[in-house]
């Protein structure tokens, strides 16, 4: 099950890096979307996947799984949310400025 | 009672969020904000003592004991950059106060300015891998927004490469916090130190420790230096001396601490990988620094070569070179600082970032030029001001290991600082004045003080060197010695 979550990650990290390197900042933000779902995912197979009850008192399990990855993820997944809606709300506000989308043609020079 | 520890974090946060009532009220911020910093540096020496006087100090959150819970250790060296880092902060939100538009103070700019210490407080202070992520990303989102505060085009533009940049190192940081747990099943750096001390540094655990690398080395812009000039010279002044005082050297901070607690088994792997990243970055920062022609890229390559020389202690890696690098990581946070300031006074008088659009400022704001004058003989290393111990002790060490091509590049490097600068300080400063007595615009009352506060700072710490060697020396200790640290963290407390 391992590794057929870290096959995942692998396609998912291709298709961001595929976004991630267009022009388009849209598809950029996409691209680090779906970058940071990959990362996420690499961190839960860490942990391994089900080997165990639910880590609560009363389970009176013999294996717990390790609560820690989850703890992790839901702390990287508020930040990624966080940093994904600025960076959406920058490029809405650069677009207006700039009137381009083009991050080719964000290259601009020092002389302005 | 380790309880205090916290409040380098804690205290700019509680006050941001205060502030942030208090939209209107410029000035007003601006003093509380103030106050804020100046009461976290006043904790800092408090605390630099108490670590003097009882040894590195640790507060469990929430009374989870390691390495099972979060927690935030102070050694010498996290307190001193902490105290650094308040001051400066106070001395820039001082220079905001008198210098920048009512439009910026109104814009929620002080609660982001505080943020972004706490996040920086917050990543000395830790002792927990994942939580130095949550206090970069802290710092960081805070960044962006004072990156774009201001809202000019070219600002935007910046922070459109510079937010993404940083996302994909996010990424990478994430990536190696991954596989480092998958390996070793801890996230608390003592632990960490303690299971690669007894497993041996594996080469899986040496390759996590090179994505850990390329992680820190794009935040304190360690040969991926590329998005740093154009991000750290487009905003408003104030905002690029923060970044260029603050933002590397966390970066700086954090490699020291991981390469020199818990990767330090493999030095001829990871410590020549950094010592070449170092050379590279010193010569491709001179290059950047003579090559341009607006002031402001020139002092932004110049927070490059900073960062190359400083690596270059931990590539060496003997006590005298570590010594040497804290010293320089605390001058550099200041004189960066006064440098950044001093550009931006020269651009608001002249109206011009380029030197070709100023001349002979000397005569209209000598004070101004003087200032320039010592900033520029402290980055270069010049005794008695502050740069001149660090480059020393780099060097001495250098020439003891017999690293004889880093000690060439960082010397060379000195000179091209010495060099860039020089060409600002007789492009704008000597010269034909081209605008007469009556015509020139008034400096703003007050607006020199921050940068005389910093001016003062440089000189005290090169003559006050010998009060400030017990501190430094015993931070140079701990991180060569990362059984004091693991002992301090994992030992049953009191």
């Amino acid at each position: 099950m391992e590794s057929l979550i870290i096959i995942l990650v692998g396609v998912l990290t291709t298709v961001a890096i595929y976004l991630v390197l267009s022009k388009n900042v849209v598809r950029v933000i996409l691209g680090t979307a779906i970058l940071s779902h990959a990362v996420h995912l690499l961190i839960l197979a860490m942990g391994g996947l089900k080997q165990g009850t639910v880590p609560l008192l009363g389970e009176e399990a013999e294996i717990y799984v390790d609560a820690l990855p989850q703890a992790l993820i839901l702390t990287a997944i508020v930040i990624s949310f966080a940093v994904t809606a600025f960076i959406l709300v920058l490029a809405y506000r650069a677009y207006q400025e700039l009137e381009t989308d083009n991050l080719g043609a964000m290259r601009g020079s020092d002389d302005e | 009672m380790n309880n205090i520890l916290v409040l380098p974090m804690l205290l700019p946060i509680v006050v941001g969020v205060l502030l942030i009532f208090l939209r209107t009220y410029g000035r007003i911020q601006a003093w509380i904000s103030i106050a804020a910093m100046v009461v976290t540096a006043g904790t800092s020496i408090y605390l630099l003592h108490t670590v003097q006087a009882d040894g590195i100090l640790r507060l469990d959150f929430g009374g989870w004991e390691p390495p099972f819970g979060i927690l935030f250790v102070a050694d010498s060296f996290s307190v001193l950059l902490v105290l650094t880092a308040s001051i400066v902060t106070a001395v820039c939100l001082s220079y905001a106060l008198i210098s920048t538009s009512k439009e910026l103070q109104t814009m929620y700019f002080y609660p982001t300015v505080l943020f972004l210490a706490a996040g920086v407080n917050g990543s000395f202070l830790t002792g927990d891998l994942f939580n130095l992520f949550v206090c970069f990303e802290v710092m960081l989102l805070s960044s962006y927004v004072l990156l774009t505060l201001g809202n000019s085009k070219r600002q935007l533009r910046e922070a459109i490469k510079y937010v993404s940049i940083n996302i994909v190192s996010s990424w990478f940081f994430l990536v190696a916090l991954a596989y480092l747990y998958g390996t070793l099943g801890t996230l608390n750096m003592a632990h960490a130190a303690e299971r690669v001390a007894e497993v041996g540094q594996t080469p899986l655990l040496t390759t996590i420790s090179l994505v850990f690398l390329v992680v820190f080395s794009l935040k304190a812009g360690l040969l991926l230096y590329f998005w740093l000039p154009g991000s750290y010279s487009s905003p408003p002044i104030v905002t690029s001396a923060l970044f260029g005082a603050l933002l590397t050297k966390v970066g700086v901070y954090a490699l020291f601490r991981i390469f020199s607690l818990i990767f330090y088994h493999q030095p001829e792997i990871t410590h020549t990988i950094i010592g070449i990243m170092a050379g590279l970055t010193l010569i491709g920062g001179s290059l950047g620094a003579i090559a341009f022609n607006d002031i402001r890229s020139i002092a932004a390559y110049n927070v490059v070569i900073a960062v190359g020389f400083m690596l270059v202690g931990l590539a060496i890696a003997t006590p005298e070179a570590i010594e040497g690098s804290i010293y320089y990581l605390i001058h550099d946070m200041v004189a960066k600082a006064l440098l950044f300031l001093l550009v931006g006074t020269m651009i608001t008088l002249s109206g011009s970032s380029k030197m070709a659009g100023m001349s002979g400022l000397m005569k209209n704001y000598p004070l101004l030029g003087w200032s320039f004058f010592i900033a520029m003989l402290s980055l270069a290393g010049i005794p008695p001001l502050s740069g001149f111990i660090g480059k020393v002790l780099i060097s001495s060490a250098a020439i003891d290991s017999g690293s004889y091509v880093l000690l060439a590049l960082a010397l060379l490097s000195s000179i091209f600082v010495l060099y860039s600068l020089l060409r600002i300080f007789k492009n704008c400063f000597w010269g034909e004045t081209i605008v007469s007595k009556e015509e020139q615009l008034p400096l703003r009352r007050g607006v020199l003080l921050p940068c005389l506060a910093l001016v003062v700072l440089t000189i005290g710490i090169g003559l006050g060197v010998e009060g400030l060697s017990l501190y430094v020396t015993d931070a140079a200790e701990t991180l060569l010695n990362p059984s004091t640290y693991i002992n301090a963290v994992l030992g049953i407390i009191q």
